[in-house]
């Protein structure tokens, strides 16, 4: 039996299950897909936002400005990118300059300090690829960016490290309570017997709190697309860009992302079907002509992929965070849209806070603060680089040509706990494929990596789990995989 | 340090070319590093024929073609060092590589040949709006798979582009016993070589879809359908003309991009037409010791000029480096042993010098720069048109004077087109002049 079953591992989950890996106590994630950070936690913004934006006195608020302090530490201690690059809020029109300061006031009444307007040669010299009909703009210097992915990926790393179990194809699909007050959770086939449950399942929560609570809520997925710029673009913008909401609707932000890329987006269209992530000619377009709003043309032969994530809307205008009505020690933490990922930590940790409380639970002695990454290669200084090829030849050996991932890096993440097991695994936790050739030279060497390292056959290899094999078959001379330890085709053996 | 009079940057048919060259010229080390397990680069994925009809006089397939020139280089005595990366071409031709066996290394080398090839278009270049399912690759991924991996990416397919290695991944795919549905053209012409659309599409009955593009893709794990529609003039799609394949895969043929991020690092100029260097008439880029060929220059159609090419590149690095062959004299010896970039750019400004362009339809030209004193007997230029030309002449003016005028049936950007000048139509030419290469009607 477990003390809390958390369904969703996305960063929301994650950082719960982290959090409560620090109370004496039994603990699982319950996760659809076959890995973690599948969702809205791997198509957002990836910003971790300075806080001025939400409603004074809004959880949102609250938690975001928590969450935003909490980072340094967080990533400190996961090993996880992490920059405060700042946001500018930029004006292109004077008889705007009043939202702006309003801007600025509910940063101060959200308890962020720092912010101040700036204008004219200061902004250009700290910015000079803002577009010329920027007047003035707000700076937030704590705002930040970070690796979604990683940062997921560590929390989940950690949780797992501090006994969380983590059980994965394992869709909710009946939650019951029982007359002693447990709760029965079947998913993937096996029935989990918990005394409380977390609900953190994104853009689905609004279906598992509905099959517990008396006091039904709705979650609208909205959908965002995204176009993201080559790295050779490194250094477009430093700061995180946003832009004044206009008649037009809600701008789009323009950032550099913790590898060096620039990303724009994203729009703002709720949907009605909770999958349906793909792209649209007219959304691309929206981003192609609001990012102009803000800075001067990026080179559109630079885009290296457009994408679409979903946002877990929920009707309040606010997260719902809490015990769901009529269902003692059922805790939602639902309708996690931005700034979600900025409040991810501080999530958590009201969590544990509550839960702690709820179940009675003790604080660990003991516990495992730190979780190292995998050594992303490409960034190590020269001496580092030699010393890893020493101790590894398999780090001499580059796979993926443009983000220059090694085969050392990728054997690490499939090997380390919560391993990958699909291509965008692979590409998750290490970036390989996520490049200028978007893994047209590196997807057979990944997939053959995957195969010798966990035995799946290499055409059962999967994209992202479930349907989604990367080939249908073999050829028709090659019936059986043929062993790659010596290289001979199976026909050779005669 | 390690040293080498001659290295040179990818081991596929231009590096191989260019270190065989630079061994006849006199280069004593040559190095070529290759990042793959085996050298012979894309060739070897190319199981097809139609390789070195130029060349040597008959049709070989990719791998067959490699292997002679694999052979050939060991036999010159040039080094092929394998699963070796370069991530850097410093000052004074330092490059820093590594691998397996040696870790990270530093080399010095009298000389660079860049020869990294290209890579091809991916979807998120093309903004192809829908779903992001496993099923859609790039030709030459699936042809990876196909040829070398023994695996299908799809059995029933459509091809977006007329790229050659979509048109040989079309016949490749239906052999394999593939339903290949349609191959779609975004251009009102299609930009293969005439000869894989009648032996790839026109035989297998394959139909080729002019000015249609993909505008939408559908299926959440594993691609099921694509959406096609015909464009107009400004290649926006028109409403009402779409058609849907339902189709497990999609493969892509949509153009190839040289691989320059090493030459951009190195602070060479690069041709925003081509992607590739700048050159001269001996293949150097902007930075003297410096030479690059193949399709990291400009994309090639066939693989006997990327030999040609890679071939003088060699020959120039090795002479660059200071080395002379034992008993050849017809190698010039004007740049003598020049190993330092002031005195090579001092070299360089005292020169006549001839600046190449395009005019009228001709985009761009290799090389972009003749030093009429030293160069060879005859130059090549190659270019590429931007439309397709019936009926005209081409030709070419030394600033004014029309030197060459030859009639051409069929220009097509699918095609590389080549003129060639002798030293002797030049010898004119003292101070800076123009060379003009230009499409005319009459």
């Amino acid at each position: 039996m477990y003390d809390a079953v958390i369904i969703g591992a996305g960063v929301t989950g994650a950082a719960a299950a982290w959090a409560l890996s620090r109370l004496c106590a039994n603990i699982c994630v319950l996760e659809r897909t076959e890995d973690v950070c599948t969702g809205t936690s791997k198509a957002n913004s990836a910003i971790i936002h300075g806080g001025f934006d939400p409603a004074v006195g809004s959880l949102m608020a609250k938690l975001n400005v928590r969450g935003n302090e909490m980072m340094d530490s967080l990533c400190e201690d996961l090993d996880v990118p992490f920059q405060r690059n700042g946001a500018l809020v930029v004006c292109t029109d004077e008889a705007k300059m009043g939202e702006l300061e309003a801007l600025l006031a509910r940063g101060i009444a959200n308890g962020v300090s720092g912010f101040r307007i700036v204008r004219g040669e200061e902004l250009f010299r700290m910015e000079p690829n803002l577009s010329e009909n920027v007047t003035a703009a707000l700076r937030a210097p704590t705002s930040g960016i970070v690796c979604p992915f990683e940062l997921t990926l560590a929390l989940a790393e950690n949780a797992c490290q501090n006994g969380v179990d983590f059980h994965f194809h394992a869709e909710v699909t009946d939650i019951r309570r029982d007359e002693k007050g447990l709760y029965h959770v079947k998913a993937g086939g096996t029935e989990y017997v918990t005394r409380a449950v977390i609900n953190a399942a994104g853009v689905y929560a609004d279906e598992i709190h509905n099959m517990v609570s008396t006091q039904k809520i709705r979650i609208r997925p909205r959908r965002g697309e995204y176009c993201l710029y080559d790295r050779a673009l490194q250094g477009y913008v430093r700061h995180t860009i946003f832009q004044l909401p206009t008649e037009k609707g809600k701008g789009v932000l323009v950032t550099p992302t913790v590898h060096g890329n620039i990303l724009a987006g994203p729009t703002s269209d709720f949907i009605s079907d909770k999958e349906d992530t793909a792209t649209t000619a007219e959304g691309i377009a929206e981003v192609l002509e609001k990012e102009n709003l803000s800075v001067k043309p990026l080179p559109g032969g630079r885009i290296i992929t457009s994408f679409a994530g979903l946002r877990a809307h929920g009707e309040t205008g606010d997260f719902i965070i809490g015990e769901a009505e009529g269902a003692p020690l059922f805790y939602d933490l639902a309708g996690i849209e931005s700034p979600g990922l900025s409040s991810a930590p501080a999530i958590g940790e009201m969590t544990a806070a509550w839960a702690e409380k709820a179940l009675g639970l003790q604080k660990k002695d003991h516990v495992i603060e730190k979780r190292t990454g995998i050594p992303h290669f490409a960034e190590l200084p020269i001496e580092e680089k030699q010393k890893l090829i020493a101790k590894n030849p398999l780090y001499g050996q580059i796979v993926c040509r443009c983000e220059m991932v090694t085969e050392g890096e990728i054997v690490d993440a499939i090997r380390r706990p919560l391993g990958a097991r699909s291509l965008d695994g692979v590409k998750r936790r290490t970036r390989a494929g996520m490049g200028r050739c978007q893994s047209g030279f590196c997807l057979p060497r990944v997939c053959e990596i995957l195969h010798r390292e966990t035995g799946i056959p290499q055409d059962m290899i999967t994209k992202c789990g479930g349907n989604s094999r990367v080939v249908v078959g073999y050829t028709k001379g090659e019936k059986e995989p043929r062993d790659r330890e010596d290289g001979r085709h199976p026909h050779e053996e005669m | 340090m390690k040293r080498c009079d001659v290295a040179v940057i990818g081991g596929g048919p231009a590096g191989l070319a260019a270190a065989i060259s630079a061994r006849q010229a006199g280069a004593k080390e040559v190095l070529v590093l290759e990042r793959s397990s085996e050298p012979g680069g894309i060739l070897m994925q190319c199981i097809h024929n139609g390789f070195g009809l130029h060349t040597f006089g008959e049709e070989l397939t990719g791998p067959e073609y490699a292997d002679r020139f694999v052979r050939k280089a060991e036999a010159s005595g040039a080094q092929i060092m394998t699963g070796t990366m370069v991530l850097d071409v410093g000052d004074n031709h330092v490059i820093t590589a590594m691998n397996e066996k040696d870790g990270l290394f530093q080399l010095q080398a009298g000389a660079v040949v860049l020869a990294m090839g290209c890579r091809e278009r991916p979807r998120g270049a093309l903004n192809i709006p829908g779903t992001r399912p496993s099923g859609i690759y790039t030709a030459g991924t699936a042809q990876r798979m196909i040829n070398i991996e023994g695996l299908m990416p799809g059995k029933k397919a459509v091809i977006l582009g007329s790229g050659d290695i979509g048109l040989i991944m079309a016949r490749r795919m239906t052999l394999e016993g593939a339903n290949v549905q349609a191959v779609v053209e975004l251009m009102p012409y299609s930009t293969g070589l005439r000869r894989n659309i009648v032996q790839c599409l026109d035989d297998f009955g394959i139909p080729l879809l002019l000015s249609h593009t993909v505008i939408r893709t559908e299926g959440r794990e594993r691609l099921e359908a694509v959406t096609v529609a015909e464009v107009d003039a400004q290649r926006k799609p028109i409403p009402g003309t779409e058609i849907r394949y339902a189709c497990d895969c999609l493969l892509l043929s949509c153009g190839l991009i040289p691989e320059n991020e090493l030459t951009r690092k190195a602070g060479a100029a690069v041709n925003p037409v081509t992607g590739g260097p700048v050159v001269d008439d001996t293949f150097e880029t902007s930075i003297p010791g410096i030479f690059s060929c193949g399709n990291v220059l400009h994309v090639h159609d066939l693989v006997d000029y990327v030999s040609e090419e890679a071939g003088i590149a060699g020959r120039h690095a090795a002479v660059y480096a200071g080395c002379h062959p034992a008993e050849d004299v017809h190698i010039r010896q004007t740049e003598g042993s020049l190993n330092d970039r002031d005195a090579a750019e001092r070299e360089r400004r005292g020169r006549s010098r001839i600046t190449l362009s395009g005019e009228n339809g001709v985009r761009y030209t290799v090389p972009a720069t003749i030093y009429p004193e030293t160069m060879d007997e005859k130059v090549t230029i190659r270019f590429r048109v931007g439309a397709v030309y019936r009926d005209v002449w081409l030709s070419l003016y030394l600033d004014r004077e029309r030197i060459v005028h030859q009639k051409k049936r069929i220009l097509t950007p699918g095609e590389m087109c080549q003129v060639s000048v002798t030293r002797e139509q030049l010898s004119k030419a003292k101070g800076q002049h123009q060379l003009t290469v230009r499409i005319e009607r009459e």
